[in-house]
């Protein structure tokens, strides 16, 4: 009896929470759908059907075009930055050095900050003026002797995003060192004595036993960063308001429907990005599910 | 032995030293930025030390965010506290009383946790304006409930880690489900409370996204109000500067005393608890 009732309780309690993700997640996510298969365009709703109109606009919109070349070249850069990055130092403070603490406190400090804060900083920081209004890192760089290392960062044509990049490598390559800190510290240490012992180099431990067992770690910080980088927003608004050259998907849906009241459109580009981090994530979700079902 | 081991690593502290200095250099300019006066306030000396000790731009960075920073304290420790309690009602049902389908509900719950929130956004807006909840209100609304699956995710990862018995026992001494959350889970779930309330403070007072969307000027909270400083004309740089550290400053905080469990909320964002 006890038991029947507690199984009835339990539906109630967490019934606001699944009602609440029901609605504001899915049924949401819905509706969105239905906006972006209408005309909806002004102050006003207006479902009338569109069909995939929207869509296939947007397919053949310049614009877009290049929201997507830039959302390649920000994921390019800052997932194999990061990733090569927060592997390395992750490496490099799992050898039991002294100070390995404060190296780690340094370098994931700026998870903790938000992507405005950090778009501000390095908006100054990545001045592109030149000659005597020089300033930031390019004036650092010019009276170091690095001239050759002064550029137009974020304004640079077609590569400025890996400048924008660059910033969120900044922010986020600490996160993949602590995951992968955390996969290091999981490897028995058995395993790679009998590897010295066979006489295997540090390099050969790495490369053939270490990296391998690390597949799974590797895996979460891809996705994780991944998805992330699809939906890159706050930074780029920080660091250069809404130009075009540096135009996301994420800030073309924002103007198009806040600034310029075409929500079919709007609705569509966010459609879009839903599916592709729908792609990413569903199958992730459902692999680590299982792996720990296995457990 | 181990000494010429340590002594063969010790190189390793360049590419250390060098990439610190890579995550230190934003932090450096503005902090010299921020303590030096008016008057020594030049781009072209951006990188020199200060002269003296001067408040000048905090005062003024203040005296222009300070409503804001007290808004966005308004709405995120309210946000944090209700979404970590559901957190725990959630992830104790989940991980210890499953009802039937409750294996199914998970994942689809998790989802949440990863989807850009443009897709939501429209009929959020419209929601909030129907329903008359605009603002501060509207908006911790919003992070309650788009927090719902990392609180859930998280809670339910650490109560999974207990032993059956734990409950077991209670159950022989009559206790029924209430009560076994109440007086057994509740007090060993302080750390995972802190873990969970940490990664909601920062996670609400670092949004900009439903910030910008669902507030106007009067109630903006600090990202909104530090991007539109950044973004006037009027404001010059040095200002900005001092108010990115105000802006960054809580959270900052909380990482330097509490860094231990705000890193258990990072990795548990990345599903691996």
């Amino acid at each position: 009896m006890l038991k029947n009732k507690d199984r009835y309780l339990s539906v109630i309690l967490i019934s606001p929470s699944i009602i609440a993700v029901l609605i504001f997640i899915y049924g949401f996510i819905g509706w969105s759908a239905r906006v972006s298969l209408s005309n909806w365009k002004g102050l006003n709703p207006d479902y009338s059907w569109a069909g995939l109109k929207n869509y296939i606009a947007l397919f053949s919109d310049p614009r877009f075009h290049i929201d997507v070349r830039n959302t390649l070249i920000f994921t390019g850069v800052f997932v194999v930055g990061s990733m090569v990055l927060g592997f390395l130092t992750a490496v490099m403070l799992d050898q039991g050095l002294k100070g390995e603490g404060i190296f780690r406190s340094i370098f994931l400090f700026p998870m903790a900050i938000s992507y405005i804060v950090t778009g501000v900083i390095w908006r100054w920081l990545m001045n592109p003026a030149a000659g005597t209004r020089m300033s930031g890192l390019n004036l650092l760089f010019s009276s170091l002797h690095l001239d050759f290392l002064v550029n137009k960062w974020y304004t640079t044509p077609t590569w400025g995003m890996a400048a924008i990049a660059m910033t969120a490598i900044w922010q986020m390559s600490g996160y993949t060192m602590a995951l992968y800190l955390a996969g290091l510290r999981a490897i028995p240490h058995e395993l790679r004595e009998a590897a010295q012992i066979d006489g295997a180099s540090e390099i050969q431990i790495y490369r053939h036993i270490i990296l391998p067992l690390l597949t799974p770690v590797s895996l979460s910080a891809l996705i994780i960063l991944g998805h992330t980088s699809l939906k890159v927003f706050d930074l780029i608004i920080a660091v250069s308001g809404k130009q075009l050259p540096l135009d996301v998907p994420a800030i073309y849906m924002w103007q198009t429907t806040f600034d310029g009241l075409f929500y079919g459109r709007g609705a569509a580009i966010s459609i879009l990005l839903l599916i592709s981090v729908a792609v990413l994530i569903i199958p992730y979700i459902r692999y680590t599910l299982k792996e720990e079902a296995k457990q | 032995m181990i000494k010429k081991l340590s002594l063969k690593k010790n190189w390793l502290y360049i590419p250390l030293i060098a990439l610190a200095i890579f995550y230190l250099l934003p932090m450096y300019v503005l902090l010299v930025t921020g303590f030096k006066s008016f008057a020594e306030i030049d781009l072209k000396t951006m990188w020199t030390l200060p002269q003296g000790i001067a408040f000048d731009n905090y005062i003024e960075a203040y005296a222009k965010l300070s409503p804001s920073l007290f808004n966005s304290f308004k709405m995120v420790i309210p946000a944090a506290l209700i979404s970590s309690m559901l957190g725990s009602l959630n992830g104790f049902i989940l991980a210890k009383w499953k009802f039937r389908g409750a294996d199914i509900i998970f994942p689809f719950i998790l989802f949440g946790m990863f989807i850009p929130y443009q897709s939501i956004i429209i009929p959020l807006v419209q929601f909030m304006n129907a329903a008359g909840l605009t603002g501060l209100p509207g908006l911790a609304m919003a992070h309650i409930i788009y927090g719902i699956p990392i609180t859930t995710l998280t809670f339910r990862n650490y109560y999974a880690s207990l032993p059956q018995e734990l409950l077991e026992a209670a159950k022989i001494d009559g206790a029924d489900m209430l009560g076994i959350y109440r007086h057994i889970l509740l007090p060993i779930s302080i750390p995972s409370f802190v873990v969970v309330l940490i990664w909601q403070f920062t996670s609400a007072w670092n949004d900009f996204l439903f910030a910008v969307i669902l507030t106007n000027n009067t109630e903006w909270p600090i990202t909104v109000a530090l991007n539109n400083m950044a973004g006037s004309q009027i404001i010059s740089w040095n200002v900005q500067m001092a108010g990115s550290l105000l802006a960054a400053l809580p959270t900052l905080l909380v990482y330097i005393f509490l860094g231990r469990y705000f890193l258990r909320g990072l990795l548990a964002g990345s599903l691996k608890g």
